[in-house]
């Protein structure tokens, strides 16, 4: 009897009726919303972005391709890309990947200076970056071309060629290649290397048979990364480039859509191609990262080598060091600064220190323009990280804890939008919202659809790390002491989350608060947001109003990082 | 062969380290001795074993000898050949690493893993210099000998990652000693194997050393590989060199309580000398008097310890009065190991662990006789 009693009590109980089974629970509606959600932002862009391109009024069309690849100027267009692309991404390989050999394996004086080096990218948006390249290295105005013209004759160094294209991305991408070989040189096993010298082998044999065939596929990894980053690139291309009719994929589409009257189609088929070529780029770079596998071994304790003497050569790479950090941190920054300083651009002397003033931050201060951008940036950073934390954390539950069918699927649904260049989902996008109901185009309500689309897959990978890190039991053990699915993941994932998901939301942050290459395709006048009213300005001619607003984006930024790193100190410590 | 005379080498005190303890702030922030003052020989043909705990400067000794790191004094020759040598006045000698003809096994096998089994045994081959370098046909030759030696030979196209783990060992072996070095450096080469793998690689690598006859030093924390492949053994502590002599004298004579404590288990009593007639020695201890033979020099009214293997002891249920070192105790607790009964005697404030045959097992709380025959015990020196 005793054994039967509780057996019927539960036939009672757990049995609802049958039409309550159909209604979804509040886990099923969760989950079914972010789904949808992700769904829409990885593919509805891409759907438009294609019907808009070969669908006019009559049907089926190839008008857009005609017009944008039927003519002369083509194939200097898809030469100048490549070009651009690659020698940006060798640029900045040779660099980042002999900055990173001298970190990890020699002597060499000044290994503080790398790692500030490789913040630069994120405090200094690459519209500035440009920007003060060309304060730096215009045949007119350029600070370095006044330096050598006794030398060497008046605009000797002309940064609006595609070699000045070249040199300005290269530089600011090298910090990023850096920080990808230091990962790959200290993942490998010393011994290996340490095994060949003891074979006898000199240290370049040893450089060339084992070090490099090893880290072979970060190599090429990062190659391709950099060739696809800059092919996507819009800020060096459009600065530099324009002024002298030098066309990549990027700045046509900008081009063809300011041009009057705006042909969509030829722009829609420009980024169809260029999506082509980051797709290329994008599946290479990852069949070489699955190959990469096969080389993993058996480490031991990581004995650390004997860092390589550099001998007479260590003073000479530590100029060289000290070289590279004045030309991607100091020169950038300080030029910025100069010019934000000036009342009209000029070369530095005795005179122009003497008159120098803070007038243009009192304008600054004084226009609304400038305060309604800088608010414009910081409320689409906050709401983007916060949306796309929100929604990432519960996607990254589906994907790793679930056992939902076509959870891998959703996976490769939030990365789909890494693939996409930035100039080509802000076109996408317009195509959407302009034919769409919805009236949101021309609001900030699209710069932020946008900005939550690009920075998916990112808060999608930080969410699911920190979820791979949390064991499953503990979760199981809520669930056994009696908590709902909501509950478990409110007070039992989201505080162990907490971290990680904080990382991804600075990150997101600091990378929306500077975006361009979206905005510039969707904004409207009145909702500008930082680094539009910077290119704005820039179009303008109003350099040192500029060169201020810029120092004031760069201030925000390291101040938005260091509260990063610090915040993340932080709760490194509290997790102790 | 292998000549190491007064090695030294310091790491720089970091500032973690210097937090860990406060007493030691000031020796601890300038310099660390990874190794400290340690000279030792090792004779044509031996295996020598460094033998210590994690941090104790073995693997930095050996990195020494293979010229991975750089002593920052000392000596070190093999045979006539100097390949380090620093002494105040005379000019430094520091042959590089790779121009010292060695061959080492590392921990990790460090097998290249982007090339087959063949190459990486024929990488030594040729990276040789130009004109001492064999011919293709010789090299290859070579290569496939020293590959059936370790019966490899039927893999020798394979990529190197597929092999097992005890198939690396054997591979990264086969690599060092492809070039018949004069001496062969191991630095922890069983360590990454599962435990079934790793008794049988002992004894199969013991069989090639002793076999090929090639010198070797062997780094490993494990007591037991040390004594059952070792010629030789140096235990070390703190960068020193604490006792020096072939397995069975370390183990059964151990001259230090360190050593008495890292190999096997001990039972340690501690006395006083009371008298001693060349090498037989009575200890008064707080528990009863101990007579034993040990070769040590020490007077009257010497504080010592006595040391004891658990093993070496006997227990009886009844008295045997007309033997010596008999001291009445009751068990306390035992347990079964399977091929031993490990059982803990109190006898007076000491506890002592007696490991009995597993046919001998006594219940907790009788009354039982441990009895130590005096060749079984051995006088640790109190420092």
């Amino acid at each position: 009897m005793t054994t039967a009693s509780p057996a019927l009590g539960q036939e009672t109980v757990a049995e609802p009726a049958r039409w309550r089974r159909w209604l979804p629970t509040p886990k099923m509606l969760i989950l079914g919303m972010v789904g949808l959600a992700i769904g829409y932002l990885a593919l509805v862009p891409l759907y438009y972005l294609l019907w808009g391109t070969f669908f006019d009024g009559n049907g089926v069309t190839f008008g857009g391709f005609e017009r944008a690849y039927g003519h002369s100027q083509i194939l200097p267009l898809i030469g100048n890309s490549l070009w651009f692309a690659i020698g940006a991404a060798v640029l900045s390989l040779v660099v980042g990947t002999s900055l990173a050999y001298l970190n990890v394996r020699t002597d060499v004086p000044f290994k503080a200076l790398f790692f500030a080096a490789s913040i630069v990218p994120l405090i200094i948006p690459g519209i500035l970056y440009t920007i003060s390249w060309i304060f730096l290295a215009s045949p007119d105005i350029g600070l370095i071309n006044r330096l050598i013209e006794p030398v060497f004759g008046s605009g000797a160094i002309d940064i609006f060629t595609i070699w000045g294209m070249v040199w300005v991305e290269g530089l600011h991408l090298s910090p990023i290649v850096f920080l990808l070989m230091v990962a790959a040189f200290r993942s490998m096993d010393p011994s290996l290397e340490e095994s060949a010298l003891m074979s006898g082998a000199t240290r370049w044999q040893v450089f060339r048979k084992v070090t490099v065939p090893l880290t072979r596929p970060a190599i090429v990894a990062s190659i391709l990364i950099m060739v696809v980053r800059s092919l996507e690139s819009f800020e060096v291309p459009a600065l530099l480039g324009l002024q002298n009719g030098i066309y990549v994929f990027t700045s046509r589409i900008y081009f063809v859509l300011r041009s009057y009257p705006p042909d969509f189609g030829a722009a829609g088929a420009l980024a169809v191609g260029l999506l082509v070529l980051a797709l290329i780029g994008v599946a290479m770079a990852n069949i070489v990262g699955k190959s990469g596998k096969n080389f993993q071994t058996v480490t031991g304790k990581g004995f650390r080598p004997r860092p390589m003497e550099l001998g007479k050569w260590r003073p000479v790479m530590g100029v060289a060091i000290v070289l590279y950090f004045i030309l991607t941190v100091i020169a950038p920054l300080v030029v910025l600064l100069y010019t934000s300083l000036l009342k009209f651009y000029t070369a530095p002397s005795w005179d122009v220190f003497k008159t120098m003033t803070l007038d243009n931050y009192r304008e600054l201060a004084g226009m609304s323009k400038a305060m309604t951008a800088l608010q414009n940036s910081l409320a689409l950073g906050l709401g983007s990280a916060t949306l796309v934390m929100a929604f990432m954390a519960i996607a990254a539950w589906i994907v790793v804890r679930s056992r939902i069918r076509g959870r891998h699927l959703l996976d490769q649904l939030a990365f789909v939008p890494l693939v996409i260049p930035g100039l080509v989902l802000g076109l996408a996008l317009s195509f959407v919202y302009l034919r769409s109901p919805i009236p949101i185009y021309g609001t900030l309500f699209i710069l932020l659809i946008a900005y939550v689309t690009r920075y998916m897959p990112y808060g999608m990978r930080y969410a699911v790390i920190s979820m791979h890190q949390i064991s499953n039991e503990l979760e199981e053990s809520a669930q056994v002491s009696g908590a709902s699915w909501w509950q478990t993941f409110r007070r039992v994932l989201l505080p162990l989350l907490a971290p990680g998901l904080l990382a991804g939301w600075v990150y997101i942050l600091v990378v929306s608060f500077r975006e361009l290459s979206s905005s510039i395709l969707l904004y409207s006048p009145g909702n500008e947001v930082l680094s539009i009213l910077i290119f704005e300005q820039f179009e303008d001619g109003e350099f040192t109003v500029l060169s201020a607003l810029g120092v004031v984006m760069v201030l925000t930024l390291i101040l938005l990082v260091s509260i990063a790193y610090k915040l993340g100190a932080k709760v490194g410590l509290n997790r102790n | 062969m292998l000549h190491i005379d007064n090695l030294v080498k310091t790491f720089d005190g970091e500032r973690r380290k210097r937090a860990r303890s406060n007493g030691k702030e000031e020796a601890a922030a300038t310099k660390i001795f990874a190794v400290n003052d340690v000279s030792f020989e090792v004779g044509e043909g031996e295996l020598f074993t460094l033998l210590g705990p994690s941090g104790c400067g073995k693997t930095t000794t050996l990195r020494a000898i293979a010229g991975l790191e750089k002593p920052d004094a000392g000596h070190i020759a093999v045979g006539e050949r100097v390949l380090f040598s620093s002494k105040p006045g005379e000019k430094t000698v520091n042959v590089p690493a790779n121009s010292r003809g060695l061959g080492m096994v590392f921990q990790s096998y460090a097998i290249w893993p982007h090339m087959t089994v063949f190459n990486n045994v024929a990488f030594p081959l040729q990276v040789m210099k130009r004109g001492e370098r064999p011919a293709k046909r010789e090299i290859s030759e070579r290569v496939m000998r020293v590959l059936e030696t370790m019966e490899l030979g039927s893999y020798a196209n394979r990529q190197a990652t597929k092999l097992s783990g005890g198939q690396q060992q054997r591979l990264a072996l086969a690599r060092a000693i492809v070039i018949e070095p004069t001496l062969l450096l191991l630095d922890e080469p069983l360590s990454n194997l599962d435990a079934k793998l790793r008794e049988s690689l002992r004894y199969e690598l013991k069989r090639l050393q002793r076999e090929l006859g090639i010198t070797s030093v062997y780094v490993t924390h494990d007591q037991i590989e040390a004594l059952a492949l070792s010629t030789k053994i140096a235990v070390m502590s703190d960068g020193n060199v604490v006792q020096l002599g072939r397995p069975r004298e370390i183990y059964q004579n151990p001259n230090n309580k360190f050593v008495a404590e890292f190999i096997g288990t001990s039972n340690f009593i501690s006395g006083v000398v009371s008298a001693h007639r060349g090498e037989q020695y009575t200890v008064e201890t707080n528990d009863g008097r101990l007579l034993l033979d040990s070769a040590a020099d020490m007077p009257g009214g010497t504080e010592v310890v006595v040391s004891v293997r658990p093993e070496s002891m006997e227990l009886y249920e009844e008295s045997r009065p007309d033997l010596p070192n008999e001291w009445r105790g009751s068990v306390l607790t035992r347990a079964f190991l399977g091929d031993s009964v490990d059982h803990v005697i109190g006898v007076g404030k000491h506890e002592l662990r007696v490991r009995c045959n597993p046919s001998i097992s006594i219940a907790p709380g009788s009354d039982v006789y441990v009895r130590m025959p005096p060749e079984n015990l051995s006088l640790v020196p109190v420092n």
